[in-house]
């Protein structure tokens, strides 16, 4: 293994991404748990710009860092008695869930990874770079062949939208 | 350039926390969060053999891409529901939720 920029930055942002992930499982105060689930969106954002997914990264922080992670917190918000004892949370099963975990971790890393690691003629040693403007490959691509999902899941997200409204609504009869 | 393997073994050590959240937390937000690091596992996988499987086309990313838009929808709807729950039972301790009508 050489030692590139490359690398690096994908040690690094690896390390931020799995440590917080850690964080987010573990922790007793779930609002920082919620804080750390945000690290874990931003590490993976950057592991996207490492893999030439430049346009998937933006996505990803709009959606996930700006909209989600703040969903959460208004729900944690709403549904805790703030500054009180309820802010803490309790595990179950801790054992049970990391036998799970590390068996999961581990089939993967010796079938999966072990399988597409050596030399294929599939896999390329490099990522790809793009050929042309990738937005406007994505641009194309959902105008193009993929232009029913594209209109589905923009029914779905007026349909979860209107949803979400409709059962977080307060019942006045 | 980091070799394929790399991505793999991140995607797959965070899909084995969400798991283990999952599994874990009793806290219903807190099993949402899980399911998020899930789905994100998933997506770093799409976009890890997008860029490095010859012949590219960035098929992956555009399925990463649709996870992301139904994950918003999942976590809007869950979310909703779990407010709901709240105000219903005054808990949202996935362990003692046993009730489909109050």
């Amino acid at each position: 293994m050489e030692i590139t920029g490359y690398n690096v930055a994908f040690i690094a942002i690896a390390a931020m991404t799995v440590t917080s992930a850690i964080f987010v499982v573990t922790l007793p105060n779930i609002l920082r748990s919620a804080l750390f689930l945000m690290f874990t969106f931003i590490g993976v954002a950057g592991l996207y710009v490492l893999a030439n997914a430049e346009i998937l990264a933006a996505m990803q922080l709009l959606i996930y860092v700006g909209a989600i992670t703040v969903l959460i917190l208004f729900a944690i918000v709403l549904t805790q008695q703030l500054m009180g004892a309820r802010i803490t949370q309790t595990s179950r099963n801790i054992v049970l869930g990391g036998v799970a975990a590390i068996a999961v971790f581990a089939f993967i890393a010796t079938t999966f990874v072990s399988h597409f690691s050596k030399g294929s003629d599939m896999i390329a040693a490099q990522p790809a770079v793009p050929t042309s403007d990738p937005l406007l490959m994505i641009a194309k691509m959902l105008i193009q062949p993929y232009v029913l999902p594209f209109e589905l899941a923009s029914f779905i997200l007026l349909v979860a939208m209107v949803g979400a409204i409709v059962i977080a609504k307060e019942d006045k009869d | 350039m980091p070799p394929l393997s790399w991505y793999l073994y991140v995607s797959a050590a965070l899909f084995a926390l969400g798991l283990f959240g999952m599994m874990t937390r009793r806290n219903s937000i807190a099993m949402l969060m899980s399911i998020e690091l899930m789905l994100n596992a998933a997506n770093i996988n799409l976009v890890a053999f997008s860029a490095y499987l010859r012949g590219h086309t960035m098929v992956g990313q555009m399925f990463a891409l649709f996870v992301i838009a139904l994950a918003a929808a999942e976590a809007a709807i869950g979310l909703a529901i779990v407010i709901n729950i709240y105000r219903t039972v005054k808990h949202i301790d996935a362990d003692e939720i046993n009730l489909m009508k109050w």
